[in-house]
């Protein structure tokens, strides 16, 4: 074990110079701030497909459609390669986030008294790490409910489970159907700032596209949070069955 | 005008400071905010007591000496500076808190005086253009769109007076940092050092120890020279291209 350590400090002591600039750009405040907005549109792409796929219970046909796009998702070769890159894209983007708020709070050690912003200054801007932390989560038990039982009896027997009886069954409590909605409403306001902000912190602002930004960013955050909330609404109404 | 006013007093950097109330019954709605605190600091130095320090210069606005944390907001409820807010922005008998700015960059130098060097070493750092020596060169000997010259002109009106830094909730300073970034790369005469100079300042900021930015749009709504948020984006820009593509200096000119 000794040996390793020593190796990586030296490593580190004496490695070439030519990655200089890029662990000083990524350790830089405006390059971890481009690492959360790289990884927050991936995780924006991932809901697109995640939102679509899911709308397909909306057919209301047994769940046919949903689980033929489920079990096209759940063992295609280049998407299974691709969610190694989606885990990767949360872990980063919640790891960098939680780095983030500690040296942001580090930066004023000492808090005002009375704190009064400006109304200029949303609410949900200021709050993306509470907003970020409800998420993280609503994440837990999400992907408890779905995606770690699904994945790991495919990885013990190699046969999926039917998703479509377990969201029938999972929402068929209450308690869990308010949760959703309410992991939904975090998303939402997370979006709402969060799909805006990306565009900034890459730089891209500019008068020509700001509306259009602007524009796609809030009917983002309202679309797809909203079809999202209604499925176990749905479910539990029996809607969808 | 009666006031109460509670007032943060600390004696040095290293004492620990608490509020302290004070009743204030001389003023006038016409006072500028500045003069109401001098008021009150002749009434304290008669009465043999330490007066409230604070910072101020210029009392008219472009200097950015004044600070000032006023009913939880920098500069007080107006987005101007402290020295042109005046007492008729405040209700008769209201409860007025005062507090130095807030950050780990601009530490408390006595009562409500903060340290705001930080903007200077992160100036020094790169926010200056190369001119050469000899004789004065013609005005308007280079061309420079008129739309682009305002543009620069906007960034540079900055006065630094750190508002955007105790406005923000990460205590960041990229608002100050992009504008004087902003109104050298926008002008020819800002290109040679271009981009050493916003790898320098953001790498200077950084050292600092001020927060990232997340896009609240805080330090924009307080700013008293209505510096816009465009130009954190165009820093960004700036500082990307700049890390990607600059020259890295392996060999050397010939001069040794």
């Amino acid at each position: 074990m000794r040996s390793i350590f020593g190796f990586l400090y030296k490593y580190f002591q004496t490695r070439p110079t030519y990655m200089n600039w890029f662990s000083q750009l990524i350790t830089s405040t405006i390059g971890k701030k481009l690492i959360m907005a790289l990884t927050g549109l991936f995780l924006i792409s991932f809901l697109i497909i995640h939102c679509t796929i899911n709308a397909m219970i909306f057919l209301n046909d047994g769940g046919v459609t949903f689980s033929h796009w489920g079990h096209f998702m759940g063992t295609n070769p280049v998407i299974r390669t691709l969610e190694i890159g989606l885990v990767a894209g949360f872990l980063i983007h919640i790891f960098q986030g939680l780095l983030l708020i500690k040296k942001n709070r580090d930066s004023r050690p000492v808090r005002y008294q009375v704190e009064a912003p400006s109304p200029k200054s949303t609410w949900y801007s200021r709050s993306m790490g509470l907003l970020g932390t409800l998420l993280l989560l609503f994440l837990i038990m999400h992907t408890a409910h779905f995606w770690i039982p699904n994945r790991s009896n495919q990885f013990a027997t190699g046969e999926e489970l039917n998703l479509y009886q377990m969201m029938l069954n999972i929402f068929a409590d209450p308690l869990i159907v308010i949760l959703y909605v309410l992991g939904c409403i975090s998303l939402a306001w997370h979006l709402l700032h969060g799909f805006w902000s990306a565009f900034q912190t890459l730089g891209l602002n500019h008068q020509r596209y700001n509306s259009i930004i602007h524009f796609v960013g809030t009917a983002f955050a309202i679309v797809v949070p909203l079809i999202f909330a209604l499925m176990p609404i749905a479910i539990y109404l029996n809607w969808v069955h | 005008m009666k006031l109460t006013l509670k007032i943060w007093r600390q004696k040095n950097n290293n004492s620990k400071g608490e509020f302290k109330t004070y009743v204030h019954d001389h003023v006038s709605p016409d006072m500028s905010f500045l003069e109401m605190l001098d008021v009150l600091n002749e009434g304290l130095v008669k009465k043999g007591e330490e007066p409230v320090h604070f910072d101020h210069d210029c009392r008219e606005g472009i200097c950015g000496m004044c600070s000032l944390y006023i009913n939880g907001r920098p500069h007080g409820p107006l987005q101007t500076t402290t020295c042109q807010l005046h007492m008729r922005s405040f209700k008769d008998g209201e409860t007025i808190t005062i507090e130095p700015w807030r950050a780990a960059a601009f530490p408390v130098v006595k009562d409500l005086v903060v340290d705001r060097s930080a903007f200077d070493r992160i100036q020094q750092a790169g926010g200056y253009v190369s001119v050469n020596t000899g004789g004065v060169p013609d005005g308007n000997a280079i061309p420079v769109p008129k739309k682009v010259a305002d543009e620069a002109m906007d960034a540079a009106a900055c006065i630094g007076c750190g508002a955007c830094v105790a406005a923000c909730k990460n205590a960041s300073a990229m608002l100050f940092v992009s504008a004087k970034v902003s109104q050298y790369a926008l002008l020819p005469q800002g290109q040679p050092e271009r981009k050493e100079r916003v790898e320098k300042m953001v790498a200077q900021m950084d050292e600092e120890g001020f927060g990232a930015c997340t896009n609240t749009k805080a330090c924009e709504a307080e700013c008293p020279k209505s510096i816009k948020i465009t130009n954190i984006a165009r820093m960004n820009r700036e500082y990307y291209s700049s890390m990607f593509t600059n020259y890295e200096v392996t060999v050397s000119g010939g001069g040794d």
